[in-house]
């Protein structure tokens, strides 16, 4: 299939879901339910996008384990996101020259 | 005071520089699974959101559905329904239907933060000068990232696949260190996302995500409905 749909579909979806309740809603959303779920939603899917999928981002399971195990040491310590993300990329590469 | 397009431009660098670092493991994932440089841009260019992205870019590269696409977009950005609803309640009267339809590009979980704390009613201007400076951080930084694949060596590059999930797990560890209700939910999203990639390989990328987070998020909405209070610092 042409990308050029795909990124449309993928733009188009993404825009609407911004657009019409910006320009149309009026009113607050009042279940304690869909907030709740509203609110876990975001860390759900990069959790959900994040596992396994980082443990194959590589091409080497040890190298991006290694890399894994860094970053979720650094965020625990809440060092900035670009810090973490580096220092999973380098922990990475210095893994991968030993093996 | 200074001019509502200039304080917003202001407001955006901060957020442009974070995109960019963001945007630029986005760009390295694109060229990762094959797409091209001029692709990956204008997905940024066209999207302006980093998970519904990196979630579209494997779609791509698995040969999913246009309607696996639609759906995962669907669920991935429902956050911006809810900020785009609760913006709206902010904005000022010169803020008339061409201007929201215009605006509503710009809504992501950074812009939505800074446009919602400030303590005046939003003008059109002040959220252009915001979106167009954050924009070109995102599109920048996916450009950088793209070009940095074709350019570095293998070695390296292949270590740089890393970042974006790097950055996800700087995001969501904090609040589940903070949280243990926020933990419980970002655990089974995890364990849910390994069964369907390892027990039922059949169910492809996209939906085995989302259907992972809504179970995850249901499950949290059930047993920990969250307080009316900290429904403010939701992201």
């Amino acid at each position: 299939m042409s990308i050029a749909i795909y990124i449309l579909v993928m733009a188009g979806v993404t825009y609407l879901i911004r657009m019409l309740p910006f320009t149309l809603f009026r009113k607050k959303i009042k279940s304690r339910f869909f907030k709740s779920v509203l609110h876990y939603i975001p860390y759900a899917v990069l959790s959900a996008m994040t596992f396994p999928s980082i443990f194959y981002s590589t091409g080497n399971t040890v190298t991006a384990a290694v890399g894994t195990v860094v970053a979720v040491a650094l965020a625990y310590f809440k060092l900035p996101l670009i810090v973490v993300s580096v220092a999973a990329c380098v922990a990475a590469f210095v893994t991968g020259l030993f093996i | 005071m200074k001019k509502p397009f200039k304080r917003g431009m202001l407001h955006g660098l901060p957020i442009a520089l974070g995109y960019f670092s963001v945007s630029f493991g986005f760009g390295i994932v694109a060229m990762q699974s094959g797409l091209k440089v001029i692709e990956a841009v204008i997905i940024s260019l066209t999207n302006l959101t980093s998970a519904g992205q990196a979630m579209g870019v494997a779609i791509i590269a698995a040969g999913g559905t246009l309607l696996e696409m639609a759906a995962t977009q669907l669920v991935i950005n429902l956050r911006y329904a809810l900020m785009a609803i609760s913006l709206s309640q902010k904005l000022d009267d010169s803020f008339t239907t061409p201007h929201r339809l215009l605006a509503a590009y710009g809504i992501t979980d950074e812009i939505f933060a800074v446009a919602a704390a400030q303590d005046c009613k939003l003008v059109p201007s002040y959220m252009y000068g915001m979106i167009s400076v954050a924009a070109v951080g995102w599109v920048g930084g996916t450009l950088a990232g793209s070009v940095a694949n074709m350019l570095l060596p293998v070695s390296l590059t292949a270590a740089m696949g890393i970042m974006l999930y790097g950055m996800f797990i700087a995001i969501i560890i904090p609040p589940a260190k903070a949280n243990r209700k926020m933990l419980c939910v970002i655990l089974i999203a995890a364990a849910l996302s390994c069964i369907f990639k390892y027990l039922l390989p059949a169910v492809s990328v996209g939906f085995a995500i989302i259907i992972s987070a809504i179970v995850a998020s249901v499950i949290g909405a059930l047993l920990f409905p969250i307080d009316e209070e900290k429904e403010e610092t939701a992201k």
